[in-house]
Order: structure tokens, then C-alpha cells, then sequence
């Protein structure tokens, strides 16, 4: 009898280890395809749709890059989490925290007006960082599992916010639970004619480099790879264990916060409802196909936002449920997870006596 | 303050408590399975998600519910399966496989949802489940009507838990599974199968969170909406670090939690308090990680949980 076995590797090679991100994307866009046959549509046209659509003009291609703001943050939270192994599963609820906090500060007079950008990106990540230091506060003080309360937080920020919406942020114009808008000069600038690309992309552009410096070149970021490496050698190492878990979430949490920030100053200058679809949870995905890397995470969610942008176009093309997109995540997050085994095994075929 | 107790306290609140806390005993038993062989399965959200799709669809198109239950149980199973192969076949992070699992299957739900009913201008529907009262015991007075004049789901869910701890204290393979997950290394010195074991704690993990998903959109509900779990699935989670990993003190948990929720259900009903109805909704989740907060110091996890077992490797 033949079997196949996991042997070890020795060395893993470069070309590999470049690879493996596009073949489990690869490998998640053939296994949706048998979807896509499912829904009786062509697999090459809804994914020539599914692709091309956010190439295809010049407005689509800049709402791609639009689409990837908040998923280029809530990638970076992610990822600085995870190197310390802070399941943090909550950047959604950071993101809202952060939203939240730029509608408050954006859309009432208490800040003159020149400041009311600057307030809402401190404030913003301010509220982002709080909300992920609960769960971080409640594991390193009380032992609390970080996933469950990081996940459960994301429903009681959710919650809290359409009591809001419901109640004293609504705005009496609209019959929607929507928050009033933002002040002009709340609003961030437009930097290109005619288009929506705002700041908050210049801001995400921004971020991945430092926070890429900040993980490889300060003592900070060595400390969060240590801390999630080994906990127990970082500490016999005398790093303070707590401090960097809490400065970890801090971190992650800021970044989640910033995506909302962007979200309401430069695209729908309110918080409502729909304000996220999920960007919290495809920073996860987004993480793991950076290899929680922070440069990857540019690459891995322009992807996704073209396929979150596509997905549309590719529906009303195609009659494939837009949620194909939602299933391209998941696929890919568990591929991505497959993928990763090359790094460190090869298969070996083997012999085995029955 | 009297009146109030009168008002909530009545026999309804209590058949609904009975009714709130099924799901989630459904899930905390086939989450207990999986934690205490060792493997945290997070799937658990999406898993629930995808069966109570699955229930329903198969329920709306045969006409059967018990089919539909079978479905939603196979469903889980496979889910569970596909946990199962992640992370001990594989012997990949169980956190990001749960994570992933759970993002495909409500990712599976809503696609095979969509294409399955389109966008219809009023929800489809089936005819539910309808209580079976049980001979006899159905007539007592005040228990009658909130334990024995329920969903058959209901007692199944009630009979689950001492069927749970006894499979698991008192039968050989409920010591091995628990072996499993404390020390796989003796279990696999005693002759024990580490990966067959934790396998088939995945396939029971599975079927009973497809119980948890077809109660909820074949008997709670008569309709599958993308908001039918809304958290439940994490809830259980929490449930068994409350209930130290035992399935009566986690069925309590169950019941505890449930009896908040039920709560909050008739608070916001009876508008006896004057406060926006999300923040009851709030207060299931709150609660939940204030009682993790308090027992979490002292909670002992299955000792091999989140550890893959290689046998070339040990």
C-alpha cells in the first residue's frame, strides 16, 4: 500500500516560499469554481467578471484601491496581533470604535475646524486601541481567553452602536438609523479630481511601511515576535509579558480603529448599519495570505477588494450569488493555512507494509 | 417591584427559557467533545450557520423536518470532518482552521441560500416544528407545561447532557477521549488511536452543532435568516470555560445564560424598562465575558487543547 507522509524540511526554497500565497488563492479559485458550475454559469466568464470588473475602468479601479482602505487596516491589526499570538478576532468591533469615535468628534463643533481631521485619526485610534485593550486587559489580568471575549465585544459594539443610531446619534432627517453627517471640514480631502480615493488611502500607504519598520527595526516589534515565538523563553528573557501583550493590543487595535476613521471621513461621512461588511474578519484572511507580513498585506487586500468589487458586477453578469466572495475568503484563509505546511514539510510517498 | 417579578417571572418566560437555552446546550455538548479530546473547534459559528441552511432548504423542498434535521446533522458532520483533517491530520493553528471554517461555511450558507431561494419579496417558510407534549407528565402543574410540553428537540437536548457525561466519565471510549486530550502521549502508549479518537470527537462535535443550527431555524424559527446564530456559536464557547469543562456545569452555564436572555426578551417586550431594545441584546454578551472574567483564573482547559499530535514526532 502507498501512503503519503509529512517529512520535515531542511531548507525551505525562496521560489516556494514566494509562491505559496498565489497557489492557495490558485487552489481557492478552483475549488469555487465548482460553485460557480453549480449556479450554471460559465466559470471562466464569472471570474473574467469577477477579476476584470474592478480593472475595467478607471472609476472601478480607484474604487478597488478605495475598498482596500479599510482592509489594508484591519490587515495590519491583525497581522501585529498575531506575531504575538493575541487572537485578536474583534479588529471588526475596533473598526466600529473607531468610526464611531470620528462621527462623534466629526460631526459636532467642540474641535476648531482645522483640527477636526488630525482629532478624529487620534481619536479614532484611541477608540480602537481601548476597545482591543479590554480583551488584552482581561487575558493578561484575568486570564480570559482573548478569542472568545474579542469575538463577543464585536456583537456588544454592534449592538451599542445601533442603540445609538436608534436613540441620540439618529438623525432626525433620515428615516434611517444613520448618524448626521460629519462636518465639511471634518470630511477627508479628495486627492484625485472626480474620484473618491480620500486621505485615508494616503494614510494606509503610509502605515504598512511603519508599521513594516516598527515589527523588523524596533525593540517593540522584536518583543512581539518574541512574545508570540515563545512566551515562555521571552519571559525567562526578562521581556515584561503583560506589557507587550497590552501594547500589542494597543497597536492592533489603533490600526482596526484607523479603518473606521477612513471609512467615515472619507467615504460615507457617517456611521450606519452597514459601515462594515465583514472588513474586520477579511483582515484575518488578509493577515494569514501576508504570511503576517505587513508588506503582503498591500497585495493581499487589493486583491480582495477586487473581488469584493467585482463580486457585483460578476452577480448581475453571471447570476452567481455575490456571496461567491465570501466563500473565496473562507477557501483561501483555509488553502493559505494548507499552504503554509509546504514551508516547514514535504510529502514523501511512501511504502507501507498493510 | 412585586408586580414586576409577577409580570416577568410566569410560566411563558420559562417555556421560553427552556427554548432559548436548547440551541445553545446543543453546542456547548459538541463543543465540550472536540475541547475535551483537545481541539478547540471555532467552526462552531459557521457550522450552526450552514446546517440550520441546510435544515431548512432540505425541510422547505421534501416537506419533512426530521429529513431536514438529518440534513443539517450530515451537514455538521462534514464540517466537522473538514475541521477534523485541518487540524489533526494535518495538525494545522486549530484558532485560524476554526476561524477559516467558520468563514467558509457562512460563507457556504449564504451562497447556497441565494441561489437556492433568489431574492425573494417575503421570506420562505416552513411549517415548524410543533410541541409534543408528553403523556402524563405534561399535565403536572407548572413543570408540566415548561419541560414536557416542548419540541422533541427539546428533550432530545435534555436527555444530551447526562448521555454527554456519561460517554464521557463512565464508558472506556469516553476515557479515552478524555485521555486524549489531557495526555495523547500515554493515550498513545495505551494503544489508543490519538487522531481516530479526535476525529470522532470532530464528527460528534459537527452533528451537534447541526442539531443547535436545524433547532434554530426548524423550531425556534420557522424561517433561515443570515442573523439566525448571531453569536450563539461564540456564546458556547464561553459557556464551557464557565462550566470548567464539564457538561453539567456547562448545560447550567446554558441554562444561566438563558435565562438572562429570556430576560432581557421580556423586559424589551413588556417595555417595563425604558431603555433602546439593543441594549438587551447587548446584555446576553456583557454578562457572558463578566462571568468569564470571574471564573477564567481558575479554569483548568483540557491540557493537550490547541496541541497537534505528530506521532513521528513525539
Amino acid at each position: 500500500m502507498i501512503g503519503v507522509r509529512l517529512e520535515r524540511r531542511d531548507y525551505t526554497p525562496v521560489w516556494l516560499n514566494l509562491m505559496l500565497p498565489f497557489l492557495a488563492i490558485l487552489a481557492a479559485l478552483i475549488l469555487c469554481s465548482g460553485l460557480i458550475a453549480m449556479a450554471g454559469a460559465n466559470v471562466f466568464s464569472a471570474y473574467a467578471k469577477l477579476f476584470l470588473s474592478a480593472l475595467s475602468s478607471r472609476f472601478n479601479l480607484v474604487e478597488t484601491v478605495v475598498k482596500a482602505t479599510p482592509l489594508i487596516f484591519t490587515g495590519l491589526a491583525v497581522t501585529v496581533a498575531f506575531r504575538a499570538k493575541f487572537w485578536n478576532i474583534g479588529a471588526e468591533g475596533q473598526l466600529l470604535a473607531g468610526a464611531m469615535a470620528a462621527a462623534f468628534i466629526g460631526a459636532r463643533q467642540i474641535l476648531p475646524a482645522w483640527s477636526l481631521v488630525p482629532g478624529m485619526i487620534i481619536a479614532g485610534g484611541m477608540a480602537g486601541a481601548f476597545w482591543a485593550g479590554i480583551p488584552a486587559f482581561l487575558k493578561t489580568r484575568f486570564k480570559v481567553d482573548d478569542v472568545v471575549t474579542t469575538l463577543l465585544l464585536n456583537f456588544i459594539i454592534f449592538y451599542g452602536m445601533m442603540a445609538l443610531l436608534d436613540g441620540p446619534w439618529k438623525d432626525p432627517l433620515s428615516g434611517y438609523p444613520d448618524s448626521p453627517d460629519i462636518l465639511m471640514e471634518a470630511e477627508f480631502p479628495i486627492l484625485l479630481k472626480a474620484t473618491r480615493l480620500h486621505l485615508g488611502v494616503l494614510l494606509a500607504a503610509l502605515a504598512t511601511p511603519l508599521v513594516w519598520a516598527l515589527m523588523r527595526h524596533t525593540t517593540l516589534g522584536f518583543a512581539i515576535n518574541a512574545v508570540g515565538e515563545n512566551a515562555k523563553a521571552a519571559h525567562y528573557a526578562g521581556l515584561n509579558i503583560t506589557g507587550v501583550m497590552m501594547a500589542t493590543a494597543l497597536l492592533s487595535g489603533a490600526l482596526a480603529g484607523l479603518a473606521g476613521v477612513g471609512e467615515v471621513a472619507g467615504l460615507h461621512f457617517q456611521v450606519m448599519a452597514g459601515l462594515s461588511p465583514g472588513y474586520g474578519y477579511t483582515g484575518i484572511v488578509i493577515a494569514m495570505l501576508a504570511r503576517l507580513n505587513p508588506l503582503g498585506v498591500i497585495p493581499a487586500a487589493l486583491f480582495f477588494a477586487m473581488i469584493i468589487t467585482g463580486a457585483e458586477a460578476m452577480s448581475r453578469a453571471t447570476g452567481v450569488p455575490v456571496f461567491l466572495a465570501d466563500v473565496i475568503q473562507g477557501t483561501a484563509l483555509v488553502t493559505m493555512l494548507i499552504a503554509l505546511l509546504f514551508n516547514q514539510y514535504r510529502l514523501r510517498w511512501t511504502k507501507q507494509s498493510a | 417591584m412585586n408586580e414586576l417579578f409577577a409580570q416577568i417571572f410566569q410560566i411563558g418566560f420559562f417555556t421560553a427559557l427552556i427554548r432559548i437555552a436548547t440551541p445553545l446546550i446543543f453546542g456547548t455538548i459538541g463543543e465540550l467533545f472536540a475541547e475535551r479530546a483537545g481541539i478547540l473547534n471555532l467552526g462552531i459559528e459557521g457550522i450552526m450557520m450552514l446546517a440550520a441552511m441546510a435544515g431548512f432548504s432540505t425541510a422547505f423542498f421534501s416537506g419533512s423536518l426530521w429529513l431536514g434535521v438529518l440534513a443539517a446533522v450530515l451537514t455538521g458532520m462534514l464540517a466537522g470532518l473538514l475541521m477534523a483533517v485541518l487540524t489533526v491530520s494535518l495538525g494545522l493553528s486549530q484558532h485560524v482552521s476554526g476561524i477559516g471554517t467558520t468563514l467558509l461555511c457562512s460563507g457556504l450558507s449564504f451562497f447556497f441560500y441565494r441561489l437556492i431561494f433568489g431574492q425573494p419579496s417575503s421570506i420562505p417558510k416552513i411549517n415548524a416544528f410543533e410541541t409534543v407534549p408528553l403523556p402524563i407528565l405534561s399535565s403536572l402543574p407548572v413543570i408540566g407545561p415548561i419541560f414536557f410540553n416542548q419540541f422533541a428537540l427539546v428533550y432530545l437536548a435534555m436527555a444530551i447532557v447526562p448521555a454527554s457525561a456519561f460517554i464521557l466519565y463512565h464508558t472506556p471510549w469516553g476515557l479515552n477521549l478524555r485521555t486524549v486530550g489531557e495526555n495523547p502521549l500515554a493515550a498513545h502508549a495505551a494503544g489508543v488511536s490519538v487522531h481516530l479518537t479526535r476525529y470522532q470527537a470532530l464528527l460528534i462535535s459537527g452533528a451537534l452543532m447541526g442539531l443547535a443550527g436545524a433547532f434554530l431555524s426548524m423550531a425556534q424559527y420557522n424561517a433561515y435568516t443570515f442573523g439566525v446564530i448571531s453569536g450563539r456559536g461564540w456564546v458556547c464557547i464561553a459557556l464551557i470555560v464557565f462550566g470548567q469543562w464539564s457538561p453539567w456545569k456547562s448545560a447550567a452555564g446554558a441554562l444561566l445564560f438563558a435565562f438572562i436572555d429570556a430576560l432581557q426578551l421580556r423586559l424589551q417586550a413588556g417595555s417595563l424598562i425604558d431603555l433602546p431594545y439593543q441594549i438587551f441584546l447587548m446584555m446576553p454578551f456583557l454578562l457572558t465575558i463578566v462571568g468569564m472574567a470571574m471564573v477564567s483564573r481558575n479554569a483548568r482547559a483540557p491540557a493537550a487543547l490547541l496541541k497537534p499530535f505528530r506521532k513521528e514526532e513525539r
